[in-house]
């Protein structure tokens, strides 16, 4: 009888949980949305400088491509992390989830560098409307690095703290799904942002 | 220093003038007057663990439906003062408003009316009858849905702060059109006011969306494919999927107008290089999708209704669903028709009007599938099918004018007159409004256990439809005269008053069939024994909601039912009923933290039209630790045993069989208690209360 009820109730919590991940690609799919709207501003506007410089003057690739290569790492990373999650292993997911951690850091360092860089040299976002749609598309970006990486600080803290329970893998599953969808974003803006700049 | 602490505010923000004392005044009496009588009764605790922090989504639903409600009158009130404005102010008289005064009223109107009244609506009527109507007993995650209604109450109490602090709304239109939403056409906060209660709740437009698509996809009772879905999940569902496709739109836009107004970036200025109609593109891309996702879930109210109401199923239930799928992808792509006389090309503005043209075709699929279905019924010409039948009638004026409008050389000459306007609210109230009316006169009695009253009822159906027409003909008229919309003042060689008086009458006949709506509620509370559902199936229903008590008890349905057919509660009352077997239920705890992330929400944008940036900073790190600790949470479902589920639906059952032996019930409403009647009582009423003082 309790043998049934526990039963019942794992099949509840699957049940929720098969819910809960659609919804949560429901949400991505929204924020990419939201991202598009921003692409396509950016499409519409990075000829606007107003006398100002241009895109092919003002990035600069070697940057740009240590970004993406950082963060590209990163994603691997926190794909062998996940691989550690399901195995149960609180080391590699500590040690794996943690490199993912700093290289997202390192990636956000590096974009900071450039921000203050232009800004530093007066290229503000305030300056015209080519700049304004660069520095929201790709610090939109950013943002949602930082609220991943803030996502992934919280999840590590819990994972020491309470073990690797079902729940906690589940939600190192989202997260991980959500840092691949910030890189498949970044492929996109590395792609119309810089790489166009070039050709 | 100070302006670090409180940033632009000061005593100046304070109200002064005649309206905004009035106003705010009259919003802090009805604030005491609640929070008296709650005190008074002592039902703080009460109402805080059993409605506030309510995960139900039938409660929940109840909420959206109250503060739909009082934010209908509130809009309403804008109307009338826009509609006496014009009808005043022609020729040497310029009216009692002034031109500013009178466009923030339209503004607000607009706003209040899509937002807090149309959206609030329809989402009360998902909430409650969508889990019903698939065999649910909650939704994916009951805390998204807390939140995003608690997100919609921010929004609320947003976009009426500017009474109280600030005196003035945004001037702009409801849409803030770009340049003049800028900072350097309105540098007041009535703008920032605007911006942030629709983007605070756009976002709990999203998450609640997103919860209904989990729930509809995903939490069906065993055998209901989709093809067996009542049309009103279905309606619900395909509106739902266009607020996931558009709301992102909204948020990014006004997240946008923010950087323009906050940081003085150049997305939509008229300076350094920004493009002022790719804001009216972006905003009409979420904006034309918006009267959509409201009209999706009315058609679906209709088909119900219809089809209870005819004693047969729906006609050709698959073209029917077809027809509201067609809907709802043609119209993510026609936003342009708004702006025709934008100067885009021949082609460009063939293709939109082509596209919207087209719009009619499915919509007329439905239409006409409501004609069979009533075809060869057996029809009851209850309140709920006064208003399908109003809504058939004005509908179809809408929806005519509409093909009018979306034919690019016939829009150059009406753009942004008064027949515009007549023709969207002829698709809005007959539309949206009469099928949120009409659902909740058909399902009322599964919210409150009796039905309403029927005659007074009709009544207000009648007032609606005769003031509708009398309110919007004449600004049909107006407008092919070459009156243009928004306006305040117009010359009396024109020959426009008449008309604006007529509309003027129209609208006072709404008005009346308003308060007809509240007395009707009112006399059926006091009939309320009379009027008693003891079946749960006070109309002979067919679809899932019926089949359980009314009110729904909290879990919905004891055991979850199996769908073999489209008609699922309709086939279950030919079988034989078999014995029950309960089980455990699980059911979601309550939570307060939506509350919290909403009020930090709020404090957050309330920094930012301030300009109070330490506020905002620590709001935005308080809707954090409130996320983590949510989402960190384990404990958050508790149990019903099997037993006491029994327990309560055999008394249940008993109670309603004693009321069934005790009272005669009569269902046809002609012994329900009339106008007259409902004057009298309250005349003796308020007379023996009189006489008890003496």
């Amino acid at each position: 009888m309790t043998e049934n009820l526990v039963h019942k109730h794992a099949e509840h919590e699957e049940q929720s949980n098969d819910r809960l991940m659609f919804g949560f690609w429901v949400y991505l799919m929204t924020d990419l949305l939201m991202f598009g709207v921003l692409f396509a501003v950016y499409a519409v506007l990075h000829n606007n400088n107003v006398g100002g410089p241009s895109d092919k003057e003002l990035f600069k690739l070697p940057l740009a491509l240590t970004g993406t290569l950082l963060l590209l790492t990163s994603s691997f990373t926190c794909g062998l992390g996940m691989i550690g999650a399901r195995k149960g292993s609180v080391k590699q997911v500590l040690s794996w989830f943690s490199v993912t951690f700093l290289l997202g850091l390192a990636f956000l360092g590096l974009e900071l560098f450039e921000f203050t860089q232009l800004i530093h040299e007066g290229h503000t976002m305030s300056a015209n409307a080519f700049l304004s749609s660069f520095f929201v598309l790709v610090g939109t970006h950013g943002l949602h690095i930082i609220s991943g990486l803030l996502w992934l600080l919280v999840i590590l803290i819990y994972v020491v703290k309470r073990g690797l329970t079902p729940s906690m893998v589940r939600k190192l599953g989202y997260l991980s799904l959500f840092w691949h969808f910030l890189d498949v974003v970044w492929i996109f803006i590395f792609t119309v942002v810089y790489l166009k700049a070039f050709v | 220093m100070k302006e670090f602490l409180i940033g632009k505010l000061s005593f100046d923000a304070l109200p002064h003038d005649t309206y905004m004392l009035g106003a705010s005044e009259s919003f802090i009496l009805f604030g005491i007057i609640i929070f008296g009588y709650v005190t008074y009764k002592k039902r703080w605790k009460w109402l805080w663990n059993e409605w506030l922090t309510s995960v139900d989504p039938k409660k929940i639903g109840i909420m959206y439906f109250i503060v739909g409600g009082l934010m209908l009158i509130r809009g309403g009130v804008d109307a009338i003062m826009l509609w006496l404005q014009q009808a005043l102010s022609s020729g040497a008289s310029h009216g009692y408003l002034s031109a500013d005064h009178y466009q923030q009223i339209f503004t607000a109107h607009g706003n209040i009316m899509v937002f807090f009244v149309a959206m609030a609506l329809i989402f009360g009527l998902i909430n409650y009858f969508v889990p019903l109507q698939i065999g649910a007993r909650d939704l994916a995650s009951p805390f998204l849905n807390t939140l995003g209604f608690w997100l919609f109450i921010a929004g609320v109490v947003m976009v009426n702060m500017f009474f109280f602090l600030g005196g003035e709304y945004a001037a702009t239109g409801w849409l803030a059109v770009a340049p003049l939403s800028g900072k350097e056409f309105s540098p007041g906060v009535g703008v920032d006011y605007w911006m942030w209660s629709l983007q605070i709740s756009g976002i709990g437009t999203t998450l609640g969306a997103i919860n209904f698509i989990m729930t509809i996809l995903k939490m069906r009772a065993k055998g209901m494919s989709l093809w067996k879905m009542p049309p009103f999940a279905w309606g619900s569902l395909l509106s739902m999927i266009m607020a996931v496709t558009v709301f992102p739109l909204l948020t990014m836009t006004l997240f946008l107008v923010f950087f323009d107004r906050y940081f003085g970036t150049h997305f939509f200025t008229t300076t350094e290089g920004g493009n002022a109609m790719m804001y009216t593109n972006l905003i009409w891309m979420w904006g034309h999708p918006e009267v959509y996702i409201l009209i999706l879930p009315a058609f679906g109210v209709f088909s119900e209704i219809v089809s209870t109401f005819s004693g047969r199923p729906i006609a050709s239930y698959k073209s029917n669903v077809v027809g509201m799928i067609g809907v709802a992808t043609l119209a993510l792509s026609v936003w342009l028709h708004h702006f025709f006389t934008m100067g885009a090309n021949a082609n460009v503005n063939a293709f939109f009007g082509i596209m919207t043209v087209l719009i009619a075709i499915p919509t007329s699929v439905l239409v006409f599938n409501w004609i069979a279905t009533l075809r060869r019924g057996r029809i009851r010409l209850k309140t709920p099918m006064l208003w399908f039948l109003g809504f058939a009638s004005i509908f179809a004026v809408g929806g005519i004018t509409g093909v009018m409008l979306a034919v690019p050389p016939v829009d150059f000459q009406l753009h942004n007159s008064l027949f515009l306007v007549a023709h969207f609210h002829s698709t809005v109230i007959g539309g949206v409004l009469f099928g949120i009316f009409a659902g909740l006169s058909y399902w009322f009695p599964k919210i409150a256990g009796f039905r309403l009253n029927e005659k007074i009822g009709r009544y207000a159906v009648w007032c609606w439809i005769v003031g509708f027409f009398l309110a919007f003909t004449p600004l049909y008229i107006l407008g092919l005269m070459g009156a243009t919309r928004r306006l305040d003042h117009y010359e009396a060689s024109t020959g426009w008053q008449p008309f604006f008086i007529v509309s003027l009458i129209g609208s006072l006949v709404i008005a009346a069939g308003v308060a007809l709506q509240i007395i009707q509620i009112i006399a059926s509370f006091i009939e309320k024994k009379k009027l008693m559902d003891t079946t749960g199936d006070p109309w002979d229903g067919r679809s899932l909601e019926w089949s359980v008590a009314s009110p729904a008890p909290a879990y919905n349905f004891a055991i979850i039912p199996e769908v073999h057919s489209r008609e699922a509660f309709w086939e279950m009352k030919k079988l034989a009923p078999k014995a029950p077997h309960y089980e455990d239920i699980h059911m979601p705890k309550n939570t307060a933290t939506g509350i919290y992330i909403s009020l930090f929400a709020f404090l957050m944008g309330f920094g930012f039209v301030w300009e109070i940036n330490w506020l905002a900073v620590v709001s935005i790190l308080a809707m954090i630790v409130c996320f983590v600790r949510k989402g960190f949470n384990e404990d958050s479902e508790y149990t019903i045993k099997a037993e006491d589920v029994e327990k309560a639906e055999r008394a249940h059952a008993d109670k309603m069989k004693a009321l069934v032996h005790t009272k005669q019930l009569r269902n046809d409403g002609e012994d329900d208690m009339g106008l007259i009647e409902f004057i009298k009582l309250v005349a003796t009423w308020a007379f023996s209360l009189l006489r008890r003082k003496k």
